[in-house]
């Protein structure tokens, strides 16, 4: 049993939750993420590690609740516990001081995107945050990426907050200007988001880095349900990626691919998503 | 209770007992067991069979030389207390392996008995006396003298179970790292509830429990830790991580909805119990499933589709029945139950509709051409034979390779050009105080092999902690 030591509520139906879980603290690196079962029976659910505190033996993560299993598991309060918590799972981000980068969030993936942009900062890197989310109340960790990025630049679909729009406006004119045009860029979010920054970046050729959501069973490459194609390359995401060059992956394979249950149970994740965009 | 031993000629009448199983119709829909197990009367008649032959030819065809004449003759007289633990000493497993084995290549084939008429059905008796023991045998306990040494054993397959449990009896402290939520390896996430209930693997972990090995889940050792890491908490280590990596045909339309390895197949049934009706793992079910491949991986996802419904449930394998490497009792198992042969066929492209599923498959029809490097004739294409099959399922089992997750965190680990471990006679690897066993060292073999190389892999890891 891995202990809750917290879980909050940071926007409608997204939680925050530290979980103990030491040898994952311990080994984890930025990019990397768990696998968790919430109870005997449960499914296998992968989620990014958006922190860890080696020190107090405990895991962040960032739930959106979404489906009957996401839900489960945000309902889970101290001292209840995870039945199972497998990990660091997937390759690690390489980190380097390449000069200026920018981040791009979507929905929940803003919380995949924290630990990287903190790395990157880590690193001396220049990072500029773009998150996106339907209303205010969906612009998550605004406040906690602004202690060390050198800009957040919020888009709200309703304009409620920042720019009203997609995350793709103020991404087109960062790249448009010379004085600010990024070495790498670092998308994370819905799959149509992601797709819609790779082609917004490609004429330019500035490396971009995406995160891939496919549909996960073990996570350790023993099943082959998370295979994605990249450059005409069959991969593996929980063990070549789940970070791979934008430019290159078939994101259609990928929609459809995710969409492979929606039949058997209730399409809320790609509801979540559409909402999200 | 023993009766007066059978002459020779007694026994040469007796003929080869039947396994009761449930009929063929109604476990097409089921998932319970296929083989009820022998009766206490039919074992004992069965094992009277038995010539206690000199030449021991049985034991010879068995990789890990259970003593079969010896357990076999315990239970012609009634002794199954005496034969469970003449088995228990020989084989970790005898429940898992008596169900499992290809028998009919191993120690059925030599049985002299075989040469004129039947072999004795050792499988059945090893079962059977497996089962009663589970029942009415307490769980061994732990050595009182302890050695104070530590041994971490990587994935609970049969190689590591056999493993952990050997090095536990003899007074080591054994941990466990398993990177599923489960224990079990194969034997739990591949094989499925018909053929090997998920009871006995419990049972078979229980025992070990009972003899202080710990186990400890979700540890994926190359991620959660490393194998440094290992030798430095602990005096020797084993690893038995199996070899699960599915391999894919490369044919277009793989990555549609519905084409499956027989990994992930088997795993959302067996481990995660996608075919139980509360289960929240779905599974793609469909009319018409076709299955690639011709071993018991492809028997167990083909069957599998059946119970899943399946109207028509097809095994595609480019080469003859008599290169299928599963077990006979699978194949026919499965013809009863209206699993579908196609042989000598191979898939060119699997097509899909437009909402992404699988709609169809191309194959083509092969025949036999000169032998190949295996000795077994190469399958060659014939020309204009192609056609259309439809379908909504198609499940990969053309085998697995090495996982490279462990190996790539420890480059001081030798491997071989596909990526087995490499190891010495005394099965220790490159690295001081690491062996390995079972598939990782094999490449996909069998439980039984995996398990022989834990029982070996034991014996040499106490020398070696004996002469640090
Ligand atoms: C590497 C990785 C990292 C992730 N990190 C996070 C994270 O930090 N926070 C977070 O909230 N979510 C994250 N996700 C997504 C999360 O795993 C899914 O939302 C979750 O598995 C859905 O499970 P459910 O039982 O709640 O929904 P279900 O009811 O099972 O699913 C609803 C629908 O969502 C789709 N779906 C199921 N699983 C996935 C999946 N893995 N990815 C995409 N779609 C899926 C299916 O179409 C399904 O029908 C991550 C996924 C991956 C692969
Ligand atoms: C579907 C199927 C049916 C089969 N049927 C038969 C049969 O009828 N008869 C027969 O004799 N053989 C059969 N086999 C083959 C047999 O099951 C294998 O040869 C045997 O299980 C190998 O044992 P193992 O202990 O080496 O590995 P495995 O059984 O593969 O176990 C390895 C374990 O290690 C774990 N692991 C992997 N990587 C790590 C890591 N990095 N850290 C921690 N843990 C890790 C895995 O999760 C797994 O639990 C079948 C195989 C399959 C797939
Ligand atoms: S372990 Fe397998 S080969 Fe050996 S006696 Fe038992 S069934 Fe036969
Ligand atoms: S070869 Fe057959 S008959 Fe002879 S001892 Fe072995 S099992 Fe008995
Ligand atoms: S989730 Fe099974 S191989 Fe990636």
């Amino acid at each position: 049993m891995y202990e809750v030591v917290s879980n909050v509520i940071i926007a409608p139906s997204i939680h925050r939750m530290e979980v103990r879980a030491p040898r994952i603290a311990a080994a984890r690196q930025a990019g990397q993420f768990v696998i968790v079962r919430c109870s005997e029976g449960g499914e296998r659910i992968p989620l990014t590690i958006a922190d860890a505190d080696p020190e107090a033996g405990t895991i962040t993560l960032m739930i959106q609740a979404i489906g009957a299993g996401t839900a489960k598991l945000a309902a889970i309060q101290p001292p209840d516990g995870i039945r199972d918590v497998a990990g660091p799972l997937g390759m690690p981000t390489e980190i380097e001081n390449v000069g200026k980068v920018v981040c791009v969030g979507g929905g929940v993936g803003t919380a995949v995107l924290f630990p990287l942009a903190k790395a990157l900062a880590d690193a001396g890197n220049h990072v500029t945050t773009i998150i996106g989310g339907r209303s205010e109340q969906f612009v998550i960790l605004r406040d906690e990426l602004a202690e060390f990025c050198d800009e957040v630049i919020v888009t709200t679909e309703d304009g409620s907050l920042g720019t009203k729009g997609f995350v793709t406006i103020p991404l087109g004119e960062i790249i448009a200007d010379p004085e600010k045009r990024p070495e790498a860029i670092y998308a994370i979010g819905p799959v149509p988001m992601m797709a819609a920054v790779a082609e917004q970046t490609r004429p330019s050729g500035i490396h971009t880095i995406v995160s891939l959501n496919p549909i996960m069973v073990d996570g350790t490459g023993m099943c082959g349900g998370c295979r994605v194609t990249v450059d005409g390359q069959v991969k593996f995401a929980c063990v070549d990626g789940p970070e791979f060059d934008g430019h290159l992956v078939d994101f259609r394979e990928l929609a459809t691919r995710q969409q492979a249950y929606c039949d058997d149970q209730h399409c809320r994740m790609t509801d979540a998503m559409e909402n999200q965009e | 209770m023993s009766d007066q031993p059978l002459t020779p000629k007694e026994r040469m009448a007796i003929g080869r007992t039947t396994m009761p199983e449930q009929d063929p119709a109604k476990r097409a829909t089921n998932f319970e067991e296929v083989n009820f197990g022998l009766s206490y009367e039919a074992a004992v008649q069965e094992a009277k069979r038995c010539l206690v032959c000199k030449s021991r030819s049985c034991v010879e065809g068995c990789p890990v030389a259970v003593r079969i004449p010896e357990f076999l003759e315990a239970l012609a007289s009634g002794d199954v207390a005496g034969a469970a633990e003449i088995l228990r000493v020989d084989n970790a497993l005898p429940a898992t392996t008596g169900r499992v084995c290809p028998q009919e290549v191993q120690c059925e084939k030599v049985c002299v008995r075989g040469k004129k008429g039947d072999p004795v059905a050792i499988g059945w008796l090893e079962r059977f006396v497996a089962d009663w023991a589970a029942e009415n045998m307490a769980n061994p306990v732990a050595p009182d003298k302890q050695t104070g040494r530590t041994v971490a054993v990587v994935g609970s397959g049969p190689a590591g179970l056999t493993a952990a449990g050997e090095l536990a009896r003899m007074g080591h402290s054994v941990t466990v790292f398993e990177a599923l939520h489960d224990s079990g390896g194969v034997l739990r996430y591949g094989i499925p509830e018909f053929r090997l209930p998920k009871k006995i693997v419990d049972a078979e972990v229980a025992c070990l429990e009972s003899l202080g090995v710990k186990l400890e889940f979700n540890v994926i050792v190359g991620r959660t830790i490393t194998v440094t890491q290992i030798t430095e908490e602990f005096d020797a280590c084993f690893i038995a991580n199996g070899a699960g990596l599915p391999m894919f045909l490369n044919v277009p339309g793989e990555q549609l909805k519905g084409v499956y390895s027989s990994n992930e197949y088997l795993t959302r049934v067996n481990l995660m119990g996608a075919y139980k009706p509360e289960s929240t793992t779905p599974i793609a079910r469909g009319d018409n499933v076709v299955v690639f491949g011709g071993g018991n991986t492809a028997m167990d996802s083909v069957r599998t589709a059946k119970r899943l419904g399946a109207k028509r449930a097809i095994i595609a394998y480019r080469r003859s029945r008599e290169e299928m490497p599963a077990r006979i009792e699978e194949v026919h198992h499965a013809e009863e139950e209206g699993i579908e042969f196609m042989l000598l066929m191979s898939p060119l492209e699997i097509n899909g509709g437009e909402d992404g599923w699988v709609k169809s498959i191309r194959l083509q029809k092969m025949e036999l051409g000169e032998p190949d490097a295996s000795g077994r004739r190469r399958p060659v294409p014939i020309e204009g034979s192609e056609f259309e099959l439809e379908a909504q399922v198609a499940v990969v089992a053309i085998g697995t390779r090495a996982n490279p997750i462990l190996s790539s965190a420890c480059p001081d680990l030798k491997l071989n050009k596909w990526g087995n471990i490499e190891i010495d006679d005394n099965q220790m690897t490159s690295i001081p105080g690491v062996f390995a066993g079972g598939d990782i060292v094999r490449g996909g073999a069998t439980v039984i092999l995996a398990m022989g190389d834990g029982k070996h892999a034991a014996n040499a890891i106490d020398r070696y902690l004996q002469s640090k």
